[in-house]
């Protein structure tokens, strides 16, 4: 009799510990992984929290972006090294689809379809999308690549060790390996700018007005109202990578 | 009943404490120190990635000295335009004021790069023309000051 209360009471305990620890475990796993679950804002509300804006229909391709992105952050000279260029799509009668960026589009365009032949055609200007879910930083061995808590994806070069996965793991292609330093570059929304009040070196240049960046919680900023009134939309959303890069007026062709 | 550790259990005990408190030093060393200030990197690295020399100064740098231009420029559709799309980088000119330190673009190229025809430009998004048919042999400036491109020069 007594033995059977000992008994039952023991496996009550063991139980209860079993359902505390497992509880205590999931929180914390959850906790952590959170930001898999949905783009989680960053804790302190003080900073800005950035998203970027592209306006496909004002982009009228002339690379000033691009190009200023080069001269701004001594980007390598060669014309495969990018952390900002500018595509153009053109999608023909027969509905083939034409994608050309010449140097990465720094020095313009010349339109390479004629008029006869083309359905419709638009530039796509392309840069880092600083995903609040960012592959690349969830496939980084070191933590040398992070969100900073304005929601700028950025590199620690003195922490990289240059392994290269995270340039695999970018679905939007917009990392490479700096050829000098050996390490992950990428765009860092002019950091550098940002901490100084200034505006990102591709947003001052654009003559359109095409690119906009802005505090997304600040509920009464310019971007903020932009996506309000326009019907936006990220690059492969279906890879729910938590874009912040948001595109007015983008075409399905877009990859 | 006497409580029995066995031997190798002891031996095991000793070579596991060994081996954490090595592990525990050597983490000591590698960890940089500010790693972990706000997530799982060197906090240090925000202050890294701030550090860079800006080479565009902005658009209210330049108005500080050519007042003159913004003037020109507020009454024509240039006026939105900031001065660096064209003039390039110009925080070296800021800090100089030499004039060899600033672009000053000329050429129907330049001007082609935005005002060219291009089947994916808007039409409301910029004035086109063929650079092919409009006034092939002459350079834009001879007709156009681009701080005010309609009011024509003669």
């Amino acid at each position: 009799m007594e033995n059977e209360k000992v008994k039952s009471s023991r496996r009550k305990f063991l139980k209860s510990a079993a359902t505390l620890a497992g509880a205590t475990i999931g929180y914390t796993w959850l906790k952590s992984s959170q930001f898999l679950l949905y783009g989680a804002e960053p804790e302190d509300k003080t900073l800005p929290w950035y998203g970027i804006v592209i306006d496909i229909e004002k982009c009228i391709g002339c690379g000033s972006c691009a190009k200023a992105c080069k001269l701004e952050n001594d980007v390598p000279k060669e014309p495969f090294f990018f952390r900002n260029w500018v595509e153009q799509y053109t999608v023909k009668n027969d509905g083939s689809v034409i994608i050309v960026s010449p140097n990465g589009g720094m020095d313009g365009f010349e339109q390479t379809v004629p008029d006869a032949e083309t359905f419709k055609s638009f530039f796509v200007p392309k840069m880092c999308n600083h995903c609040a879910k960012s592959p690349c930083i969830q496939v980084c061995p070191v933590g040398a690549t992070y969100d900073s808590p304005e929601g700028v994806v950025l590199v620690d070069e003195k922490y990289c060790i240059g392994c290269r996965y995270c340039v695999q793991a970018c679905p939007y292609g917009c990392r490479f390996i700096h050829p000098v330093k050996k390490v992950a570059n990428k765009c860092t929304l002019c950091y550098h700018r940002l901490k100084k009040n200034l505006a990102p070196a591709c947003m001052e240049v654009c003559p359109t007005g095409a690119r906009m960046y802005g505090n997304l919680r600040d509920k009464h900023s310019e971007l903020v109202k932009f996506l309000k009134e326009h019907t936006t939309q990220v690059l492969r959303p279906h890879l729910n990578t938590g874009s912040k890069l948001y595109y007015n007026a983008l075409s399905s062709e877009v990859r | 009943m006497k409580f029995y550790i066995p031997p190798q259990l002891t031996r095991l005990a000793i070579a596991f404490a060994i081996f954490i408190s090595l592990f525990l030093v050597l983490r000591h060393f590698l960890v940089p120190d500010t790693f972990g200030e706000y997530g799982h990197y060197r906090g240090a690295s925000l202050i890294d990635n701030a550090l860079p020399e800006i080479h565009y100064a902005g658009q209210q740098a330049c108005f500080d000295c050519h007042q003159d231009i913004e003037d020109l420029k507020k009454q024509d559709v240039h006026n939105d335009i900031h001065c660096e799309t064209c003039h390039g980088p110009g925080q070296k000119h800021v800090l100089s004021g030499e004039a060899a330190d600033i672009l000053k673009p000329t050429g129907r190229e330049f001007c082609g790069r935005c005002h060219s025809t291009n089947a994916a430009k808007q039409i409301s998004a910029v004035f086109q023309i063929d650079l092919k048919k409009h006034n092939v042999n002459r350079n834009c400036l001879e007709c156009h000051n681009p701080h005010q491109p309609w009011k024509m020069k003669k």
